[in-house]
C-alpha cells in the first residue's frame, strides 16, 4: 500500500438542469482522502448526500456530475461509464444508508441479500456465498448468524438492521465507505454500537470512511477530519479535535448552538445567516497548495 | 383597445392570479386553478382528451344544428345499407336510416346516460363515506361492510341483473351502473374525510360550536371533492363501456333510439358485407372512452404533481 | 382477536407460528362469508322487484282468486320477508337455484355446463394479460417519460378505453373474414363436435389428453381471437397497474442500496423492485380476473362462445330469471373466490403478511 490518497476530489459540481435555470446541488467541493474518517457535516439540502452519491456514480437523471479530478486510487471516476461504475459499487466503494427499514428488501431474507453482493462479486457459488454472509455477520457482531441469515428485514431492530447493512456493504471488502446518517434513524442507545462495529471494521480493514451527518457533535467526535458543508460547497475544513477554532461564522454559529452539560440557557441561540455565505467560494487551481 | 395595451393588461391578470401573496380568498383560489391550468395545458395528451370531450359536449348540444334530426330516424327502405356518400357521410344502416346522423344524436344519449349516473354516484357516495371518515366506530363499520358488499361485485353482472329484473330501458341501465358504480366514491370520501377528520382547522370549527352537517358540508366536502371529480373523470370511460355494453346487449335505450351500442349490435347482422354499420357506432364509443381517459390522466397528474 | 392474544413473546414460536395464519384465515373467511350473504341479499332483492308477478306467470291472468292464492302459498310468497330471505339462502346453500325456463333443466346443472368454456376463454385471457403485461408495465416504468412509456401508456389507454364487443367484431371482420387466419364464431368447427371426452371441460386441455391433435388445432384456432382480445384489455390494465407500483418501488431506498451493492440495474428491477411489487399485483391480478368474467360476457356474444355470458344473455331475453339469477350468483361467488385467494395468497410474496400484527 502506498501513501497516495485513496480518493481525490478537486471541484465537484453536482448540477440539476431545471426550468428556472440550473440548481447547483455541489458547488466545487475538493478533498482528499486516507485510511482515515472523514465526517461531513450540514443541513438537509447542503449538498453533502448528493456529494456521497456522486463519488458512487448514484446521481438520479437528470442531475450531471462534474469535475476536474474525481479519483479512486488509480481510477479516474470522471471517465467511467455506468458499467464500470457497477464493477466498483460494493467491490471498492459502498454505502451505508440512514433507516435499515427502508434500505432492506422487505421481501428477501437479509442472509440472501448479503449473499447477493458476494455472489455478485465473486461469482461465488451459493454454498461460498452464504457462507461467507454468516462470517460477515459474525464480524458485525450479531449473535446467531444461522438464525438471522433466514430473518426477513421487518423481523429484526432498527440497530440489527443496520448491522445487516454493514455487512452486505462490507462482504465484498471495499476500501471506502460512505456512510449517509447510519444512525439517525436509530435509537440513541444503538447508536454508539453501531458505530463502534462499523469502526472496528473500517480499522481492522485499513478502509477509508466518509460519515455524512447532520450531527455535529457526533462527527467531532468519531471522525479524524471534519468538513462543514453549507448550500452546496465546504465552508470549513479542519482537524476534528481542532473544531472550536473552526473560523467560519456557520460553523462558528453551530457550535455556539450545541447545548452543552449542567448549562441551562434561557434564551436558545439563533443561527444567523448571512447571504454573503451563499457566493461562490473560489474553485480551487493547481497553484493553490 | 390596442394590442400593446391588451397584452400588457393580460400580463397584469397573469400577475395577480401568480401572486404569490395573494390578497384575497377569491385570488388564492383562483391562482390556484390557474397553475394547475399551467400544468395541465403542458400535457399533450391530456389537452388531446379535453378537446374530444368538449367536442363531444359540442356535438351534443348542436346536434339539430350539424345534423337532420329526422334523418336519424326516418326509415328509406330503398335506401338501405348504403355505403359512405355526400349524401350519407357514413352510409345507412339496414333500415335505411343515415348513420352520421344516429352518430350525432346518439352523443346525447351517452351523455345523458354519463350525467344521470355521476349525480347519482357522487351524492351516494359522499352520503356513505363521508359519515364513515367522521363518525368511525359502528357507523364506519357498518357503512364500509355495505361498500364492500357492493364492491365486491362485478359490475356489468350485476348491471345486467338489474337491468334484467328492472326491465330494459335507459332508465334502468342508469339505475343499474349507478348502483354498481357508487362504493369506490364512498371509499374515497371516507379516506380523504380521514385524513382530514384530525386536522385543526375541524377542530377549531368544532370548538366554535359548528354542528356535526355544517363541518361535513362546508369543510370537508369541498376538500373531497376535487379528488372525487378526479375519480369521476376517470370512471367516465368506464361508464360509457358499461352503458354501450348494455346496450349492445338489447338492456339500454330501446330502438329505435340511436344508442351508439345498439346501432353497433344491430350492425352485426351485416358485418361482413356492410363493415361500416356496426363499425362507425364503434368507433364513436371508443374516440369518447379515450377522451375522458385522456382527461382523467391529465387532471390526475396535475393533482399528483401539486400533491408531491 | 383471542387466537391472537395466544401469541405472546414469551409463548412458544410454534404458538406464534400457527396462530398467525389461522387468525388470518379466520379474518378472510368472515368477511367472505359477510359478503356473500350480501350478494344473496342483493339477488333476492332482485328476485323481489322484478315486474313480472311469479303466481301470474304459473296460474295465468284468468284464474280463479281462490287458485291464485292457493299457488301463491304454495311459492311461500304470503310468509314475511325475512322467513322467505331465509329460505332462498337455504336453497341457495344446497345448490338449488331452481330450473331454468328454456333448458327446463336445474339452473346449477347448465352452470356447471357452460362455465369451463368461460374458464378456457378468461383463463388464457389472463395468462396473455399477465405474461405481456407485467413486463411491459415494468419497462414503461424503467423508462419513465421517455418514448417507451409514451407508447406504452398509450397502447394500454387505448385498450381500457376499448368497447370489447366492438373490437371483437373488428377483429371477427379482418382476421377471421378477410384474412382467414382464424376460425370463426364457435369453440370447435361442427365435424369436431363430441369428439374429445369431457375431463376438465377445457376443450384443449381435454384435446391433449385424448390425443387429438386435429381437435386442439380446431379449438386452439377459435379460442386465440377471442382470448387475445380480451387478453389485450387485461394487458392494458395489468401493465398500467405494474408501471405505477414499479413507479413506487423504484423510488424506495431498497432499490439505492440495491444499485450500491454493485447489482446490475436488470437485477434491481426484476428481481428486487418487482419482488415487492408482486406483493400489490397479486390483489390486481384476481381483480383482473374477476372483470374478464365480465368482459366475457359481451365477448361471448359476439363470438356465439358457449359459455356463461351466452347462456345468461339468452336467458336474459327469455325472462328466465332463475337462470340470470344463478349466473350472478356464479359470477359473484368466484369473484368472492377470486378475493378470498388473493388475500391467502398474499402471505406467499410478503413475508410480513405472515405474521399476525
Amino acid at each position: 500500500m502506498s501513501d497516495a490518497p485513496l480518493l481525490t476530489v478537486r471541484n465537484l459540481r453536482v448540477v440539476y438542469p431545471s426550468d428556472e435555470g440550473d440548481f447547483r446541488a455541489v458547488r466545487n467541493v475538493s478533498f482528499t482522502l486516507g485510511r482515515e474518517r472523514l465526517g461531513i457535516v450540514g443541513e438537509s439540502g447542503s449538498g453533502k448526500s448528493t456529494t456521497g452519491r456522486a463519488i458512487m456514480g448514484l446521481v438520479p437523471e437528470p442531475g450531471r456530475v462534474e469535475a476536474d479530478l474525481l479519483r479512486l486510487g488509480d481510477t479516474d471516476l470522471r471517465t467511467l461509464n455506468e458499467r464500470g461504475f457497477r464493477k466498483l459499487r460494493g467491490k471498492r466503494i459502498a454505502m451505508v444508508l440512514q433507516d435499515p427499514k427502508y434500505s432492506l428488501d422487505p421481501v428477501m431474507t437479509v442472509g440472501r441479500q448479503i449473499a447477493e453482493t458476494h455472489r455478485h462479486h465473486f461469482r461465488s457459488s451459493a454454498k461460498q456465498a452464504r457462507a461467507a454472509a454468516l462470517e460477515m455477520l459474525e464480524a458485525v457482531h450479531i449473535r446467531d448468524p444461522e438464525r438471522v441469515y433466514t430473518q426477513y428485514p421487518h423481523q429484526v431492530s432498527g440497530g440489527m438492521g443496520q448491522r445487516i447493512m454493514i455487512a452486505m456493504m462490507l462482504i465484498a471488502g471495499p476500501d471506502l465507505l460512505i456512510a449517509d446518517e447510519p444512525t439517525s434513524a436509530l435509537d440513541v442507545t444503538v447508536q454508539h454500537q453501531v458505530l463502534a462495529i462499523m469502526d472496528e471494521q473500517v480499522r481492522k480493514r485499513g478502509m477509508g470512511l466518509i460519515l455524512i451527518s447532520h450531527n455535529l457533535h457526533l462527527v467531532s467526535s468519531f471522525c479524524d477530519r471534519v468538513l462543514v458543508m453549507y448550500a452546496g460547497q465546504i465552508v470549513e475544513s479542519c482537524k476534528a479535535a481542532h473544531l472550536s477554532e473552526a473560523q467560519h461564522p456557520y460553523t462558528r454559529g453551530l457550535l455556539a448552538a450545541l447545548p452543552e452539560l449542567g448549562h441551562r440557557r434561557l434564551v436558545l441561540p439563533q443561527l444567523q445567516r448571512d447571504p454573503a455565505w451563499l457566493e461562490d467560494v473560489a474553485p480551487l487551481t493547481d497553484a493553490t497548495p | 383597445m390596442s394590442d400593446v395595451t391588451l397584452r400588457a393588461d393580460l400580463g397584469h391578470w397573469r400577475g395577480w392570479l401568480l401572486d404569490q401573496a395573494p390578497g384575497s380568498r377569491w385570488q388564492a383560489r383562483l391562482g390556484r386553478w390557474y397553475r394547475a391550468w399551467l400544468g395541465f395545458r403542458r400535457n399533450g395528451l391530456a389537452m388531446t382528451g379535453f378537446g374530444v370531450v368538449l367536442l363531444l359536449v359540442g356535438i351534443a348540444i348542436f346536434a339539430p344544428l350539424i345534423a337532420d334530426r329526422e334523418a336519424a330516424t326516418l326509415q328509406v327502405l330503398t335506401q338501405r345499407l348504403e355505403p359512405a356518400s355526400w349524401q350519407h357521410w357514413f352510409g345507412t344502416d339496414e333500415l335505411g336510416r343515415d348513420i352520421y346522423a344516429r352518430v350525432v344524436f346518439g352523443s346525447r344519449i351517452t351523455l345523458t346516460i354519463v350525467a344521470l349516473v355521476s349525480a347519482i354516484v357522487v351524492p351516494v357516495g359522499l352520503g356513505i363515506g363521508l359519515p364513515a371518515g367522521y363518525f368511525g366506530g359502528m357507523v364506519d363499520a357498518v357503512l364500509m361492510r355495505i361498500t364492500d358488499i357492493f364492491l365486491a361485485f362485478p359490475r356489468l353482472v350485476l348491471a345486467l341483473a338489474f337491468a334484467a329484473a328492472l326491465g330494459p330501458g335507459i332508465e334502468n341501465a342508469v339505475i343499474a351502473i349507478a348502483l354498481t358504480t357508487w362504493p369506490p366514491y364512498a371509499r374515497l370520501a371516507r379516506a380523504e374525510t380521514l385524513t382530514r377528520r384530525r386536522a385543526e382547522f375541524i377542530e377549531a370549527a368544532e370548538l366554535q360550536g359548528a354542528s356535526h352537517l355544517r363541518i361535513l358540508l362546508t369543510q370537508i366536502v369541498p376538500l373531497c371533492l376535487p379528488s372525487v371529480i378526479i375519480r369521476l373523470t376517470l370512471d367516465m370511460a368506464g361508464i360509457i363501456l358499461t352503458a354501450a355494453g348494455l346496450g349492445f346487449l338489447g338492456l339500454g335505450a330501446q330502438p329505435p333510439a340511436p344508442e351508439w351500442g345498439a346501432m353497433v349490435s344491430s350492425g352485426r347482422q351485416v358485418l361482413l358485407d356492410q363493415w361500416w354499420v356496426a363499425t362507425i357506432p364503434g368507433m364513436a364509443i371508443f374516440i369518447t372512452s379515450v377522451g375522458f381517459n385522456l382527461l382523467g390522466d391529465g387532471l390526475r397528474d396535475v393533482s399528483d404533481s401539486r400533491a408531491g | 382477536m383471542n387466537v391472537a392474544a395466544l401469541a405472546t413473546p414469551s409463548a412458544h414460536g410454534w404458538v406464534r407460528q400457527i396462530a398467525g395464519p389461522v387468525h388470518r384465515v379466520l379474518k378472510v373467511l368472515f368477511s367472505v362469508l359477510l359478503t356473500f350473504l350480501g350478494l344473496t341479499c342483493v339477488t333476492f332483492v332482485i328476485g323481489r322487484v322484478i315486474p313480472i308477478d311469479p303466481v301470474l306467470a304459473i296460474v295465468g291472468d284468468k284464474a280463479p282468486p281462490d287458485v291464485y292464492a292457493r299457488v301463491r302459498a304454495e311459492i311461500g310468497l304470503d310468509l314475511p320477508l325475512p322467513v322467505q330471505y331465509w329460505r332462498y339462502l337455504m336453497k341457495v346453500l344446497h345448490g338449488d337455484f331452481g330450473n331454468s325456463v328454456i333448458t327446463s333443466q336445474p339452473v346449477l346443472a347448465d352452470l356447471l355446463h357452460v362455465f369451463p368454456a368461460t374458464l378456457e376463454l378468461s383463463l388464457l385471457a389472463l395468462i396473455i394479460g399477465v405474461i405481456f403485461g407485467v413486463p411491459i408495465g415494468v419497462i414503461a416504468a424503467t423508462h419513465r417519460g421517455r418514448w417507451q412509456d409514451q407508447v406504452i401508456r398509450f397502447g394500454s389507454l387505448l385498450g381500457y378505453s376499448m368497447p370489447v364487443f366492438w373490437l371483437g367484431l373488428v377483429g371477427l371482420l379482418a382476421f377471421y373474414a378477410k384474412l382467414g387466419w382464424v376460425e370463426g364464431p364457435g369453440r370447435l368447427d361442427v365435424g369436431f363436435d363430441d369428439i374429445v371426452p369431457t375431463v376438465t371441460g377445457l376443450i384443449v386441455v381435454d384435446s391433449l389428453i385424448a390425443g387429438e391433435h386435429d381437435v386442439f388445432v380446431n379449438a386452439l384456432s377459435h379460442l386465440v381471437l377471442p382470448a387475445s382480445i380480451l387478453g389485450y384489455l387485461s394487458l392494458a390494465y395489468v401493465a398500467r397497474m405494474t408501471r405505477s407500483f414499479m413507479l413506487s418501488q423504484l423510488r424506495q431506498e431498497y432499490v439505492l442500496a440495491a444499485l450500491a451493492k454493485g447489482l446490475s440495474p436488470f437485477r434491481v428491477v426484476w428481481v428486487h423492485a418487482l419482488g415487492n411489487a408482486w406483493v400489490q399485483l397479486i390483489t390486481v391480478i384476481a381483480l383482473t380476473f374477476g372483470s374478464l368474467l365480465e368482459g366475457a360476457v359481451l365477448t361471448e356474444t359476439v363470438f356465439a362462445w358457449p359459455g356463461l355470458g351466452l347462456y345468461m344473455k339468452n336467458s336474459l331475453f327469455n325472462a328466465d330469471l332463475n337462470a340470470v339469477l344463478g349466473g350472478t350468483m356464479l359470477v359473484g361467488v368466484v369473484y368472492i373466490g377470486l378475493n378470498m385467494l388473493s388475500d391467502l395468497l398474499y402471505p406467499l410474496v410478503d413475508p410480513r403478511a405472515r405474521e399476525s400484527s
